[in-house]
């Protein structure tokens, strides 16, 4: 008898749970506000009959606007199943190039080695710049001495051969307080496009300081040390204004520019604002309902952007991105690419990967 | 040599301040431990508690932080464990009565030993890539709640047969002695004896090594589990989300109000492990009563 006992309650332990019927998401009704304009134009398919499952995973950077877009459109798409996960550009790069996932987000442009694994792979690919990020460098804001840093000043503290340790070597007027660095883990886009920017070499930078995949740790870092310095996504300085105090950044030849949403969104904030960019499967964009995705992805992506913290791509630029995606142009033009997003868009994709792979792999 | 009784009870007066000084000592270590406790559990209630409620229970996460909720997360984590309960206990159960009541003690048995006590310590993210290269790509399962409940299976494995074993071994042995001498199989004296005398420790076990595993957030991430899901499983394959994911990717975020949501997570998530172990107690207690011998 006790035998039974013991399985009966634990399966009531557990089932107490999952009786409920697992499928009732209260799925609200469309909403007039948000994604409207799109469904409604008059040549799109008619939404609401698509279905299917769409796996968006990659930057934890690009994550909030993939989540935004995948929320309004399964306001009008109640069948389509959309789910958003975070594995850092890399980890989303590594399984994309599996074909596990139809989108990846990326917070930096598409390495020569992932292309090359994509092509072996035989997954081709679209390219999609979705929003700008600024990345801001904040110092405690106690810190009275830092008007400003320039480029070189910022290479000096990061550079692998770094060896500054206090304000005074950074530039002679400063105090001699001690320097305390806080950064992203080396598994993020964010470190590898700084470390590009200004030390020259993507993944070049000194080990030597407090590293974090959580940009939270990071902001309380800098706000816990008066000589604290970091870096990190605007948006994250944004939410933190009365904890931090932002640098200016003097790009070689121009003068100290504070990033803003202005400020990204023209490029004077030279060289830390950065594209945010979408890669998806070109097979996959066969199938409606992952084209439907893309396509209000690229039209919602300025708002839903801007709402979630990162600055939206000017419409001229999302109205190009708008026709890479109709013309299904697979290969990169931003990978080791450095100019604005119109170049990047008008350049044809060199090293594409539709030419044969075979036979360059050898 | 003799000492005089005033240097006797001097000494023994040394003694009793010494005994008074180290109970205060320890007394001092639990507080420490509740303090800490408190601080923290405090901490979350009032950041957390205001968000609780029915909209926040119900809801799928939304972009928007007035909107979110962790409805799917919820019913993701009670899939995850209740996949978990069933894959693991048979097999971790099984185990522990294989060790105890029919292996024989030898090289290889403390061999097994040795590994399953190492195996319990190894770090949970060694587990998620386990999974990740087993179940998710050799198995073809993908991110889904069977691979997840799979992974999280093989991690509280070990937690369940070393607990269940040690519940076997305290069951006396004059016990089985006396089924044997009634001439009843290794098999009828498992079942009638010695697995309901040693079913309290069991259940302990069990509901110990499964709240661990319900607050896993490593291996999951490692599986390539996703954060933003709007309905829970409809089957096995089905992907899914789970609570310590959502916490993990609300702390994350830059906006305050989204970390007073992950501190809504967790007063749901520990509600959730508080009325788990609630109700293992209860049984064990009952288990105990009707124990006799």
């Amino acid at each position: 008898m006790k035998r039974f006992w013991c399985a009966g309650l634990l399966a009531a332990v557990i089932l107490s749970g999952c009786s409920k019927p697992a499928d009732e998401a209260p799925t609200p009704a469309p909403t007039p506000e948000g994604g409207a304009p799109v469904a409604a134009e008059p040549g799109a398919p008619a939404a609401t009959d698509l279905s299917g499952a769409i796996n968006v995973s990659g930057s934890s950077t690009v994550m909030p606007i993939s989540e935004a877009v995948a929320e309004e459109f399964m306001k009008g798409n109640p069948n389509v199943k959309v789910t958003v996960g975070e594995a850092g550009t890399g980890g989303g790069m590594k399984k994309f190039g599996a074909g596990e996932i139809e989108v990846t987000g990326a917070s930096r442009p598409i390495k020569d080695k992932e292309i090359e694994a994509c092509q072996t792979a035989s997954i081709d690919f679209v390219e999609l710049p979705v929003a700008y990020d600024g990345l801001a460098v904040v110092v405690h804001p106690q810190n009275d001495w830092v008007d400003h840093l320039t480029v070189a000043e910022l290479k000096k503290i990061w550079e692998p051969s770094s060896k500054v340790k206090t304000w005074k070597d950074v530039r002679a007027s400063f105090p001699a307080e001690p320097v305390k660095l806080f950064g992203p883990g080396t598994d993020s886009g964010t470190f590898d496009y700084f470390t590009d920017e200004i030390c020259g070499k993507e993944g070049a930078s000194r080990t030597d300081y407090t590293a974090s995949e959580d940009d939270n740790t990071l902001v309380q870092g800098v706000a816990g040390s008066k000589g604290g310095l970091g870096y990190f996504g605007f948006s994250y300085y944004v939410n933190n204004k009365d904890k931090l105090k932002v640098v200016p950044v003097q790009a070689e030849g121009g003068q100290p520019v504070e990033p803003s949403e202005t400020t990204v969104r023209d490029g004077s904030y030279k060289p830390l604002s950065r594209p945010l960019f979408i890669y998806v499967s070109a097979k996959a964009l066969e199938r409606p309902e992952v084209a439907a995705f893309a396509k209000f992805y690229v039209e919602q992506s300025a708002t839903l952007a801007a709402q979630v913290g990162y600055v939206g791509l000017p419409a001229e630029i999302v109205t190009k991105v708008g026709e890479r995606l109709s013309a299904k142009t697979t290969g990169s033009t931003f990978s080791g690419h450095k100019g604005s997003l119109a170049d990047g868009l008008a350049a044809t994709p060199a090293a594409a990967p539709a030419a044969p792979a075979g036979e360059k792999g050898k | 040599m003799s000492l005089s009784s005033a240097e006797v009870s001097a000494q023994v007066a040394r003694r009793r301040s010494f005994d008074r000084w180290f109970g205060r000592v320890c007394q001092g270590m639990i507080w420490v431990a509740i303090g800490l406790l408190g601080v923290l559990v405090g901490g979350v209630l009032l950041q957390g508690l205001r968000h609780l409620d029915w909209q926040f229970l119900s809801s799928p996460p939304s972009s928007r932080w007035a909107a979110a909720g962790i409805w799917p997360a919820l019913q993701g984590t009670f899939w995850l464990m209740f996949l978990t309960a069933l894959i693991a206990i048979p097999l971790g159960l099984g185990a522990a009565v294989y060790m105890e009541e029919y292996s024989h003690r030898g090289p290889f048995s403390r061999w097994v030993e040795t590994n399953i006590n190492n195996l319990a310590g190894v770090p949970s993210i060694v587990y998620g890539m386990l999974g990740l290269a087993l179940f998710a790509r050799a198995l073809n399962l993908g991110a889904s709640v069977l691979a997840g409940a799979l992974t999280l299976s093989l991690l509280v494995l070990p937690t369940i047969i070393i607990a269940s074993r040690e519940a076997i071994r305290a069951v006396p042995p004059t016990l089985r002695q006396g089924a044997f001498a009634l001439g009843a199989t290794r098999w009828q004296t498992i079942q009638h004896h010695t697995l309901p005398a040693a079913l309290p420790g069991i259940l302990t076990s069990v509901i110990l090594a499964l709240s661990r595993g319900i607050g896993e957030t490593a291996p999951l991430i490692t599986l390539g589990v996703p954060v933003f899901v709007t309905s829970g499983p409809d089957g096995l394959l089905s992907r899914f989300a789970a609570m310590p994911m959502q916490i993990y990717n609300w702390a994350a975020r830059p906006q305050q109000e989204f970390h007073e949501l992950a501190a809504a997570g967790i007063i749901v998530l520990m509600a959730l492990l508080l009325s788990m172990n609630a109700v293992a107690i209860a049984i064990r207690n009952r288990a105990e009563r009707s124990l006799k011998w």
